[in-house]
């Protein structure tokens, strides 16, 4: 059991002597081995709901649990893919992917066992030893998944994995990702800006505020698929149809209503304070 | 008014691609050996025309011979040799503390706000005082030892080593530690396979400036009471007006600094390399 349980969650941010609230009372359960899409207007919080599953950031308020248990910080059972792929430029394809299980003290030929694995499943063959840099955007975050994928993660957080490629390989990499989580299938926790992709993907589509992010709406899109058999299709297959295009405007125009609405001040501050105290741009000590 | 635009843009836009283009290594080497030639060219003309008087400006083939002869002949109480290779072991004792107290500085102030707020301002205001205001008190403290002409090296060598560790330190990417932290790493996996790796370009690009500056600050230290040296071998050949002496130190100086920082060159070059950032 590995679900994702978010219990009354607020996460306040200091900006000098200035707060901001970008989550408050956040309520949300993700169910083992759900597919769960965030979409929402940027800076709404939905980077900090994934960072505080990750453990690499904290509630002010409120519980993250994790396969029932509180998150106390980065574990073996959650993986994270980042939007700018996050390799490591000074290692090889092939070492970025081994490194979780040298970390763990994986021995060396289990290790290259399981990597080589993964190099063939994601395609990676005869890249092995380019360095990141080397590498196409779409052949980048490939060695992204897999440095994830190779530690045999519960769940798996996706911080708009394919937002940095362009848009031919978005849709393979979609493709590819549906191929492996059926493969073995994951709690899955996915951002992403495209109305498109959290349909073709996700079982639930959870459309969020203005900060401080509240559920607007929840898209059923699991019954959607069994119901109108999209299993196992191509994407073309399935934007083509009348229920795939419903579900997508749905989405956009819950987006558009929280796009067009001013954005409700935080404690004295506009939305877009809140924008820019997003975590990854926080100054922090590496103590 | 117009025309003009349209000319110039053409040309700029030219010269910025004969830029891009770079030059095959045959066309590099020539235009080096032209701009070596055109100088030297100068300055022998200067010394068959006469227009400066010899004990102004020697001429270069009477430098030249001077080289050489100081190869030989002790000058200052020794031969040339013996005066570089002392003032080398002095800069490498000033430069090595340098880079063994500047380093770690640096980087722990690009970790550890608190340190960086409490070092920043008096650092900010030394970093402007040249070596060679070190001068008096380093004699004042250490006499005529060997430490005061470590101090100036010192004093030279040392803000580079402190600024390139603490910018490399500052700029290590906060999402390749968070990436190491969930896929399990632990402390000593993120400081030698994550912090350090990300730190190297600019540390090393660091130790380069450092080196350079720690030796330029070597004639500085050397005018310090000592009895070896190319500073030492400068200043004595001053007060006998052997200008010819003068240019053989200054020239031992610039073939020392020449061939450091080759080195280091090499090294800061293969370090981008093997970190994939060419």
């Amino acid at each position: 059991m590995s679900g994702i349980v978010y219990q009354g969650v607020s996460r306040e941010f200091r900006r000098g002597n200035r707060s901001i609230r970008v989550l408050d009372d956040f309520n949300l359960e993700v169910a083992d081995r759900e597919f769960v899409a965030l979409v929402g207007p940027s800076g709404c919080g939905k980077t900090t709901l994934l960072r505080l599953a990750a453990g690499l950031d904290f509630p002010t308020g409120g519980r993250v649990l994790v396969g029932g248990r509180p998150v106390s910080g980065p574990g073996p059972d959650r993986a994270v893919v980042f939007q700018q792929f996050a390799l490591f430029p000074w290692k090889t394809a092939r070492e970025n992917i081994a490194f979780g299980l040298r970390c763990r003290g994986v021995p060396a030929a289990e290790r290259e066992r399981r990597v080589a694995h993964y190099l063939k499943l994601m395609g990676l063959e005869g890249a092995e030893d380019a360095y990141p840099h080397q590498l196409s955007g779409g052949m980048q975050q490939r060695v992204a998944i897999a440095r994830s994928y190779i530690l045999d993660p519960d769940v798996l957080l996706m911080d708009e994995p394919f937002g940095a490629l362009d848009a031919q390989t978005r849709i393979l990499m979609q493709e590819e990702l549906i191929k492996l989580s059926r493969v073995n299938p994951r709690t899955v926790l996915f951002i992403t800006h495209s109305a498109d992709e959290a349909v073709y993907l996700a079982d639930r589509v959870v459309v969020l505020s203005q900060p401080p992010a509240r559920i607007k709406a929840i898209i059923d899109v699991k019954s959607v698929r069994q119901r109108e058999g999209w299993e196992g299709q191509p994407i073309e297959a399935v934007m083509d149809t009348e229920a795939f295009n419903h579900c997508r405007t749905q989405i956009w125009r819950l987006l558009r209503e929280q796009l067009e609405q001013p954005a409700v001040p935080v404690d004295g501050q506009s939305s877009s304070r809140a924008e820019e105290a997003a975590p990854l741009s926080k100054e922090v000590d590496y103590a | 008014m117009a025309a003009v635009n349209v000319q110039t843009t053409p040309t700029a836009s030219r010269a910025l691609a004969a830029r891009d283009q770079g030059l095959r290594p045959g066309e590099q080497l020539l235009l080096g050996m032209a701009g070596l030639g055109v100088f030297f060219g100068l300055w022998s003309l200067l010394a068959v025309l006469g227009w400066v008087p010899a004990r102004f400006l020697p001429a270069p083939w009477s430098v030249a011979q001077t080289f050489v002869a100081l190869l030989q002949e002790p000058f200052a109480g020794h031969v040339l040799p013996t005066h570089v290779a002392s003032s080398i072991g002095r800069f490498l004792l000033g430069w090595a503390l340098a880079v063994a107290v500047g380093v770690p500085l640096g980087l722990l102030m690009g970790w550890f706000r608190w340190l960086d707020e409490i070092v920043s301002p008096l650092f900010d205001a030394l970093r402007f005082i040249p070596p060679i205001a070190w001068v008096p008190f380093a004699v004042l403290w250490f006499g005529t030892g060997p430490l005061g002409p470590t101090l100036v090296i010192f004093a030279g060598a040392f803000p580079p080593c402190v600024i390139n560790a603490y910018r490399g330190a500052r700029l290590a990417d906060r999402r390749l530690v968070e990436a190491a932290l969930t896929l399990g790493a632990r402390p000593r996996h993120i400081l030698l396979e994550v912090l350090l790796p990300a730190c190297l370009p600019s540390l090393v690009a660091g130790l380069r400036i450092s080196a350079g500056l720690g030796w330029q600050s070597l004639v500085g230290a050397e005018l310090i009471i000592v009895s070896s040296g190319v500073g030492y071998l400068i200043v004595q050949a001053q007060s006998n007006l052997a200008t010819a002496v003068v240019l053989s130190g200054m020239i031992a100086i610039g073939l020392v600094g020449f061939v450091l920082d080759t080195i280091l060159r090499g090294v800061e070059r293969r370090v981008v390399r093997g970190w994939g950032r060419t």
